[in-house]
């Protein structure tokens, strides 16, 4: 054991003389790299076995098996990465990252408005990229998310941002992306201090709710004719819905409430939905593919909601969805999601164990997090022209036994991977080493 | 009108019967009726089980004093004729809140001590309170329960843990309480809820109210014995009720069963109001011996027209409507006595429909009738006054015109100690039917309908329905209505005699003013030939099979211990072997029997299980599920209270963490306090009843906590001690050094009061006990050890312990295991430097080390978990499976019976579609001593067969709305998740 001991504090010197110092961005790329001999996972469901990559101004510039791209240039950081893999990086769908540092502590809590009408509220500017729970994501791949508002009925405007960053203007990658919708539910809970019976039973205010919502939208629509007198800040914020410049995103569960949530975005006139939760989803794949709307699928780590349902439906709802050819990518939100967004990856392999192939599963947290985001001109998947934005695994990212990083990158800079949590590893490591 | 004239002066005179004999009278000179009254001709039942047709009933001054076919009639007696018509002696109800205000919610915010004085230290221990001092006779429910044919109910005080006296109440309509009191302390009631009054936060659960009773019990008989020197009224009152009947509101089987656990601890045997689902577990309901109060609430259909509501039922809870209507003649059949309630009815006019529904599911109408009855009157200790009409007893009899469990059946009178309480009319005459007469050359068709009631006449002449309004008194009926020619606004008017009732005889007065005779004749009866309404067959209600539990994914048939062979799998021993490549394992009498290579077995059912992984079963060290309640944290101590009291056996997360190969958990108390409650350590042996599932001579294990729960950092409110870390070392310090001297005062053989805290802290002391404690910083977890060395014994475990890396040095030379979660932090402070490598850190200094899950999500998952040490920290494969069995084993004390594949261990096994630390592994087959409790290809003939069951209980539910019955809205049933924060909603 204590040879062992040895060797751990052996590996854990070098990676301290090597490492950066914690939460420092890394600097501009500024010579080319080369990735070599890596299996590389593209991202939209391919593979490329002993591949080269190569990463020039933070682009990849070269894609391809070994063979047919060798490399030549001389001015160049060759990484041996043989027998390893390297993926797009993992984009958190409806992530809080940045939002808040500990649950419990109300003062670290950015999360949620006061009111119930909240378009114009906006994630971006409380993104705090200096968080130490953003910076824990980076060892397991996931690298980039989007940072949305939560509560109320419209919760506001999210944006999308990479985790390695000075400032959250540093860290935007796309600004005010889109608008998020929590659908009224239909089920309400009785007043218990008021006697009544605290199950649930049907939201007797449901078509109040809703219309509420129809009207507010439709009253943004006409003051965003124009000739209006006084501002309107939160009206204002939903014009990019009409002009199809930001995405509606609706977080709604239950199989009637996905159907009205999707017929009243139709009838609005907005085009970019996507549905966020989407437990029933499955009965409603032929409307949702009928309809183009893409689905963010909540945790797949949660229990089943209902007593009856199948103890492996939030595993397999995914390959269901996909199957029926919706576009669909994986959200984190939950009890601590924050911390827990660093197990994506897990949650895309728990799929697999449930009928998506790997490289399917791969998709729901790469390419297809980016198209439905509009990101994917320069994110989601490993191909000449799009952002170097990856990481080298010592293997199989999806399962944790071997979700081990050498290197990630976002736009070729070359990432610490060094954390508070990995600083205290060694820091205690070494204690007991000199204990010996 | 003359005879009901009669019959009210007969009442009325039976008034002054009531003014008792040494009361002055300032209204008249004293009279006294002394008058008898005869009931002739009936069909008496006279119990149960006697009855005597052509018979008479005679009573004098509110008593039966003589029934039979030949009873002397003496000169001063009124007689009735009650020719066709029947008496049955009135119902009783145990459990009712007649007469009596539930009290108003009292206070606001949590209060840790007594607002009391002279009395219990526990404001919801209210033995003394007499329901008497609130009682105020209510004539309007009186007559509500005189129509469902109640003469007596017992009424109490519906407030508190232990609610003191109740009282037996006559519906004498027309007395005064001197008269209606038939006993003013019959009974002391109790219950698992707190009175609304205090809000003293102790008890704050289940497992609380009945570690509060054990320790009421032991004080009380500390008190009587002389050793207390200050006035405790409670224990008093409660040592003078003891003989008196103790009714406990339970208000389900699984309470009623917790009930009868804490009676039978001190040799009381409740009287248990139980909740309609004593079904379910008939087999451990016998097994208490109670007898039950029973309500008959049954669920109406839920409304299913809505697809997508209907789709949130589970089936458990359409099951309970299927069922339910069963469960009295099922509790009947098993022999287990019972008395029914009207308790818990939302409308008490739903009784008799109810009780309808009860008998047509089979219950007899015998032992319906003992239930409401002899069985209360017993119960109670009346039998020779109350439940039968023997010579002697109360003059409380109901009048019917047949068979009371009938749904058609009048009920004409009810008698109450020689009062009538006229329901329905008995001199009313029947004339409902349809009668044909002929009027100025037309021919009308006359239906009368509700005539003893409310008269209804629908007439017709040709094809043409006329407008008609009737009324019916004294055998004249009064009828007007309009002419068939729809033109004009014209009026005939009937007067008629309704004579024997097979015709109407009258006149008739024209528009014109001329009159004419006017006879009707009746229609003879279609007699039924066929029961039920609209002379449909009616088909008895069939009842759904009951599963063990009885919900989805339950069990029919208990699962069997098999003989398994798995052939060629690769097996994970967790012992010296390593992890064997193509070998075989031999499951036999619920044991491993061999590990090999070629093993063969005649009898064995032989499992290929050639590129898959066999393990032992996962053991969960820190879990919540299958808990009814978690936390007692109405006080900084709570040893006193055991999960084991308040196991969940229908628990669906039970089901899905085998889903996931788990198959032993440790339920651990919350993290509210310091000390919190002892531990249930249980085998997932989905089906079993909640004493089953414990492990048989189970390690004794307690919970202990650290850090913010504890020091209730995130309360509104902070009155209870501690409210510092410092202030926890002292809770510890403080109960210690108590526990250590009652120990000493225990073993000197001098008398001492016995204290269910102390007796558990001693325990540990002794190191008889094991503590497994939440513990989150370093200082915190070394000041625990500290003071466990202080008192020679040694901590077992620190769960969460989320810092352990920082003191792993000490934590190897205490002794301690670390029971940790693999990546879990910045839910709070307290775990801002918590780190997955902790379990590394820890694992590399030599401390035993588990990985647990504290949640029912990640438990059903947790060799996921398990596996990201293998990431965090790089343990090998071979160890970090060890830290979701066998390290757990070790810290539970259990290695030497699971956590391993051994020859002889408990055959606690799961199979694995794959490498069992890969996100692609699937339990095939989760087999706990030999039987296999979940099996994925059986889950999915399970999930298909819900399916049908639930469209089946649809339709079912979609006839009874149909048919006009009452629906109640769908509900969408929810499982709080458990963790160590959670606090009951326990009032």
């Amino acid at each position: 054991m204590k040879t062992l001991n040895k060797i751990y504090s052996l590996i854990f010197l070098l990676c301290l003389t090597l490492g950066f110092a914690q939460q420092t961005p890394a600097p501009k790329q500024t010579k080319d790299f080369a990735i070599v001999g890596a299996t590389a996972h593209i991202g939209n469901g391919t593979v490329i076995e002993n591949s080269t990559i190569i990463v020039s101004d933070g682009k990849i510039i070269t894609i391809g098996p070994e063979a047919s791209t060798p490399v030549t240039k001389q001015a160049m950081d060759i990484i041996d990465a043989k027998g390893k893999h390297v993926y797009p990086g993992f984009i958190v769908s409806n992530g809080t990252l940045g939002l808040v540092e500990v649950d419990a502590v109300k003062a670290s809590n950015d999360l949620s408005e006061l009111g119930t009408f909240n378009p114009h509220i906006r994630s971006i500017i409380a993104y705090n990229a200096e968080s130490k729970i953003v910076e824990s994501m980076r060892p397991n791949g996931v690298l980039l998310g989007q940072v949305v508002p939560r509560g109320g009925r419209i919760s506001g405007t999210s944006s999308i941002v990479q985790y390695d960053a000075w400032n959250w203007e540093d860290a935007a990658i796309k600004t005010d992306d889109g608008i998020h919708i929590n659908w009224p539910s239909s089920f309400s809970r009785g007043r218990w201090w008021l006697g009544e019976d605290p199950g649930l039973k049907p939201n007797k205010n449901y078509d109040k709710q809703v219309k509420e919502l129809v009207d507010y939208m439709n009253e943004s629509k006409s003051y965003n004719k124009g000739g209006k007198d006084e501002s309107h800040l939160p009206f204002e914020a939903l014009a990019g819905l009409f002009d199809g410049s930001k995405r509606l995103y609706i977080n709604v569960d239950d199989e009637k409430g996905i159907t009205d949530a999707v017929n009243f975005a139709k009838e609005q006139g907005i085009n970019n939905i996507t549905i966020v939760g989407a437990y029933q989803a499955g009965n409603l794949t032929n409307f949702l593919k009928q309809n183009n709307v893409s689905v963010f699928l909540r945790r797949v780590h949660t229990r089943p909601e209902m007593e009856d349902d199948d103890y492996d439906l939030p595993f397999k709802l995914a390959k269901k969805l996909v199957d029926a050819g919706i576009l669909v990518s994986l959200e984190p939100s939950g009890q601590m999601e924050r911390m827990n967004s660093r197990n994506l990856p897990f949650y895309a392999g728990t799929t697999v164990a449930h009928g998506l192939t790997k490289e399917q599963a791969l998709q729901l947290i790469t390419e297809n997090a980016a198209k439905i985001m509009g990101i994917d001109d320069l994110y989601g998947t490993l191909e000449v022209g799009k952002s170097a934005t990856l990481f080298i695994s010592e293997g199989d990212a999806l399962d944790m036994r071997t979700n081990q990083l050498s290197h990630a990158f976002i736009d070729g800079r070359n990432l610490s991977l060094e954390t508070h949590q990995t600083e205290l590893w060694k820091r205690y490591s070494e204690k007991y080493n000199q204990q010996d | 009108m003359i005879k009901l004239h009669l019959r009210l002066l007969i009442f009325m005179c039976s008034f002054s019967l009531f003014a008792q004999d040494y009361f002055p009278s300032n209204s008249g000179v004293k009279s006294k009726n002394s008058n008898y009254t005869a009931f002739t001709n009936a069909t008496i039942h006279v119990s149960p089980t006697e009855v005597i047709e052509n018979g008479t009933l005679l009573i004098k001054e509110g008593k039966v004093v003589g029934v039979g076919n030949s009873v002397n009639i003496p000169k001063n007696t009124t007689k009735v004729d009650l020719s066709g018509k029947s008496i049955y002696p009135s119902f009783i109800d145990m459990y009712t809140t007649f007469g009596v205000k539930k009290p108003k919610r009292g206070g606001n915010g949590p209060q840790y001590g007594a607002s009391r004085s002279g009395f219990y230290w526990n404001d919801h221990i209210m033995p003394e309170q007499d329901v008497m001092a609130s009682f105020k006779y209510d004539s309007k429910s009186a007559s509500e329960m005189h129509k469902l044919g109640f003469g007596v109910v017992n009424t109490h005080m519906p407030d508190g843990i232990v609610r003191g006296t109740g009282a037996l109440i006559a519906l004498n309509n027309n007395a005064d309480n001197s008269m209606r009191v038939v006993d003013g302390e019959s009974s002391q009631q109790l219950s698992f809820s707190k009175s609304v009054t205090s809000r003293q936060r102790y008890p704050s659960s289940i497992m609380g109210s009945m570690a509060l009773l054990r320790q009421m019990y032991n004080d009380a008989k500390w008190y009587s014995g002389g050793n207390v020197d200050t006035k405790d009224l409670s224990l008093e009152a409660l040592n003078k009720n003891k003989n008196l009947i103790q009714i406990f509101e339970a208000g389900s089987r699984a309470n009623l069963l917790r009930a009868d656990k804490v009676g039978d601890a001190f040799n009381i045997q409740y009287t248990i109001v139980g909740g309609g689902d004593e079904y379910e577990r008939i087999n451990e309901v016998k097994k208490t011996n109670a007898t039950i109060i029973l309500p008959i609430n049954f669920q109406l259909a839920y409304d299913v027209d809505n697809p997508f509501l209907a789709s949130t039922l589970s089936l458990s809870d359409m099951r309970s409507w299927n069922q339910e209507p069963h469960n009295p003649k099922i509790l009947a059949e098993n022999g287990i006595n019972f008395a029914l309630t009207t308790h818990g009815l939302k409308s008490k006019k739903s009784f008799k429909s109810n009780l309808m529904k009860a008998i047509e599911s089979g219950l007899s109408k015998q032992k319906a009738l003992e239930a409401l009855t002899t069985i209360p009157a017993k119960l109670l200790g009346k039998s020779d006054i109350l439940g039968t009409l023997k010579t002697g007893s109360y003059a409380n009899f109901l009048i019917t015109d047949g068979d009371i469990f009938k749904e058609k059946t009048k009920l004409y009178e009810n008698w109450v100690q020689g009062t009538p309480h006229v329901i329905t009319d008995m001199d009313t005459k029947d004339i409902d039917g349809d009668y044909t007469f002929k009027l100025a050359g037309d021919n009308y068709k006359l239906s009368i309908s509700g005539s003893t009631d409310k008269p209804k006449a629908k007439l017709e002449s040709g094809d043409k329905s006329l407008g008609t309004k009737m009324s019916y008194k004294n055998d004249w009926i009064n009828l007007t209505f309009k002419t068939a020619d729809s033109t004009k606004k014209e009026y005939i008017r009937i007067a008629a005699h309704t004579g024997s009732g097979k015709s109407l005889n009258g006149k008739a007065t024209l528009p014109n003013g001329n009159d004419l005779s006017f006879y009707a004749n009746k229609e003879p009866e279609i007699l039924e030939t066929k029961s039920g309404v609209d002379g449909k067959v009616k088909i008895p209600p069939t009842m759904k099979p009951v599963t063990y539990p009885n919900m989805a994914y339950g069990f029919t048939e208990k699962p069997k211990s098999e003989t398994l062979l798995f052939k060629n799998a690769t097996v994970w021993t967790n012992e010296i072997d390593g992890i064997l490549v193509n070998t075989d394992v031999l499951i036999k009498d619920g044991k491993i029997s061999k590990i090999g290579k070629d093993l063969s077995d005649r009898n064995a059912k032989v499992i290929d299980a050639s590129g898959k992984h066999i393990t032992a079963g996962i053991i969960d060290e820190h879990s919540h599920i299958a808990a009814a309640s978690i936390n007692e944290g109405g006080q900084n101590s709570s040893a006193e209270v055991t999960i084991e009291d308040v196991i969940d056996d229908e628990d669906i997360d039970v089901y899905r963490n085998l889903a996931g190969g788990v198959t032993s958990i440790q339920i651990l108390h919350g993290s509210a306090n310091p000390i919190g409650g002892r531990s249930a350590i249980i085998k997932l042996k989905w089906g079993a009843s909640a004493d089953d599932l414990i492990y048989d001579n189970s390690p004794k294990f307690i919970k202990f906590a650290l850090g913010e729960n504890v020091k209730q950092s995130r309360s509104s409110t902070n009155s209870r001690f501690p409210q510092s870390r410092m202030g926890v070392e002292q809770v510890y310090m403080d109960y210690f050094s108590r526990a250590k001297a009652y120990d000493q005062l225990k073993k000197s053989g001098k008398p001492y009061r016995k204290d269910a805290e102390m007796e558990v802290l001693v325990e540990i002391l002794n190191k008889e006990r094991f503590i497994s404690c939440h513990s989150y910083v370093q200082s915190e977890i070394n000041m625990l050890m500290k003071v466990a060395e202080r008192f020679n014994f040694n901590i077992n475990t620190f769960t969460h312990i989320l810092e352990g890396y920082k003191v792993a040095d000490k934590m190897k030379e205490h002794g301690v295991g670390g029971s940790t979660f693999s990546d879990w932090w910045a839910y709070k402070y307290e775990v801002n430097d918590a780190i997955p490598f902790n379990a590394a850190i820890m694992h590399n200094a030599g401390v035993t080390v588990a990985i647990n899950s504290d949640d029912a999500e990640m438990s059903r998952r947790i060799n996921q978990e398990a596996a990201k040490s293998v990431k965090y920290g790089g343990i090998s494969e071979e160890e970090a499976w060890k830290f979701v069995t066998l390290n757990p084993a070790k810290l539970l004390h259990l290695d030497d019976r699971v956590g391993s594949l051994k020859v002889g261990k408990d055959a606690d096994v799961v199979l694995w579609s794959d490498h069992p630390l890969s996100v692609y592994a699937k339990a095939e087959k989760t087999i706990i001593e030999g039987v296999t409790y979940f099996d994925l290809a059986r889950d999915k003939q399970m999930r298909e067969a819900i399916m049908e069951e639930k469209s089946e209980l649809i339709n079912l539910m979609l006839q009874d709305k149909n048919k006009g019955l009452k629906t109640q809205p769908v509900k969408k049933k929810e499982k709080e998740l458990l963790h160590c924060d959670s606090i009951d909603l326990h009032n």
